[in-house]
């Protein structure tokens, strides 16, 4: 499969960066690239030029401080997945990071690529709604609630690049996703979280974008427990369906997948 | 045409190649390093798994240009004066394969995942494999393979 043509240029600095994709407006920046190259085989993408960001040292860290762990965008999953920080900060989300797509995959895709794609059935998303993260690009910070829009479709303007992940430590969480078994992407995954301003249940997979579960939360926010939101029943109403699963499936998946969540968050 | 260098199995080397080149094609066509295989358009197979700066990565799913000035290990840079690498001879030992197709990026992948995680217990590996599909085995002898290389590599067994 060979893609269109394009131009490749690397960045030496996230200011070149920025220089460089400013200057067209079919350009694209290349982090992991194990979506977009994969696009581009397909001919489903059409950059006219790629600006590779993937080898920017300065994107690429794993801070613990201040309640909170940052993320440096072009950190690929599997430094996320074995981080001895990550794995004593937020376990749920080393353990998430180690369920993205296949060992190769992890070791080039990166936490910014994935967010700032917000592929529907995307694990990250889940994570950074889930714990109420924000996204520091290279003109502010966004807060997840504002962040994700839609299907692809995120709050970033043109040319506007996410720099760092900023993720609150909470109290517990869990991740629990039924994957599609040939692209390990989530039919429906559930991140939940318990912060000590109440709980938050974002759902991934089931739906065009990434949305949170506002009758979980009350339920879990007065007994956290995987029975606490047995009885809840989610409407298939706007879930995806397609060969792998109906909606109404989905809609089923949202509730085994949040119980199991939970119960994980309890371990 | 970019001129684009990388080291390759030890020995620099340097060819032309458009930017869209995937590092894959780079490696077949322009090095005729043809042991690295193609098996599916969708970045899904792992048949092409190689091994840049030390990472295994799906050589169809990175551009070649992107592999300037790296370090690349492909499955013909394994064998050292003749004699197989421990996991290729682990291969051969367990029959862990049929027709072989998928057999390159398995190894690839095996000795990524024996470097990264030397205690190796068969779920394990199989979760590791995700990356990598095989339509002949079943998959159960190429487990066998793997662990079998994790104990001999780690000097458990001669």
């Amino acid at each position: 499969m060979i893609p269109y043509a394009f131009k490749y240029e690397r960045a030496a600095s996230l200011s070149e960066a920025e220089r460089m994709i400013a200057q067209s407006a079919e350009a694209k920046l290349l982090a992991g690239g194990q979506t977009l190259v994969a696009a581009m085989k397909l001919r489903l993408a059409r950059p006219s030029k790629l600006v590779d960001i993937s080898g920017l040292k300065e994107l690429r860290y794993i801070r613990v401080g201040n309640g909170s762990v940052s993320i440096g965008a072009a950190t690929p999953h599997n430094e996320v997945a074995t981080s001895a920080d990550v794995v004593r900060a937020i376990p749920a989300l080393a353990a998430l990071a180690g369920l993205i797509g296949d060992p190769a995959v992890r070791h080039m895709g990166t936490i910014g690529g994935s967010v700032a794609n917000n592929d529907p059935a995307a694990d990250y998303p889940a994570a950074v709604l889930g714990l109420g993260a924000s996204i520091v690009t290279t003109r502010r910070s966004i807060a997840a609630d504002d962040f994700f829009k839609g299907m692809f479709e995120t709050a970033l303007a043109d040319g506007e690049i996410i720099k760092e992940i900023v993720l609150p430590i909470p109290e517990r969480a869990g991740y629990r996703k039924f994957p599609n078994p040939a692209s390990r992407y989530a039919l429906v995954g559930v991140f939940v979280a318990k912060t000590k301003s109440g709980v938050r249940v974002a759902v991934t997979g089931a739906a065009p974008c990434v949305f949170r579960v506002a009758a979980m939360e009350t339920a879990l926010r007065r007994s956290f427990a995987p029975e606490a939101i047995a009885q809840i029943v989610v409407s298939d109403e706007g879930m995806n369906s397609d060969i792998h699963a109906s909606a109404e499936y989905r809609a089923h998946l949202v509730g085994v997948m949040a119980r199991r969540a939970v119960a994980d968050a309890l371990r | 045409m970019t001129a684009v260098s990388m080291t390759v199995n030890g020995k620099r080397v340097s060819a032309d190649a458009e930017d869209r080149t995937l590092l894959v094609y780079f490696l077949r066509e322009q090095l005729r390093l043809t042991g690295t295989h193609i098996g599916c358009d969708t970045s899904q197979c792992g048949a092409c798994v190689v091994h840049v700066n030390g990472r295994a990565v799906k050589s169809c799913s990175m551009f070649a240009v992107q592999a300037e000035g790296a370090d690349v290990l492909t499955i013909e840079g394994l064998a050292r004066d003749g004699k197989l690498h421990p996991v290729q001879e682990a291969f051969r030992d367990n029959h862990g394969l049929q027709c072989g197709f998928c057999t390159p990026g398995m190894i690839m992948t095996a000795i990524d995942m024996i470097r990264r995680k030397p205690k190796l217990d068969r779920p394990t590996i199989r979760h590791e494999l995700e990356g990598n599909i095989c339509r002949c085995t079943g998959y159960h002898n190429i487990v066998s393979a793997i662990e079998d290389a994790a104990k001999r590599m780690s000097g458990g067994q001669a």
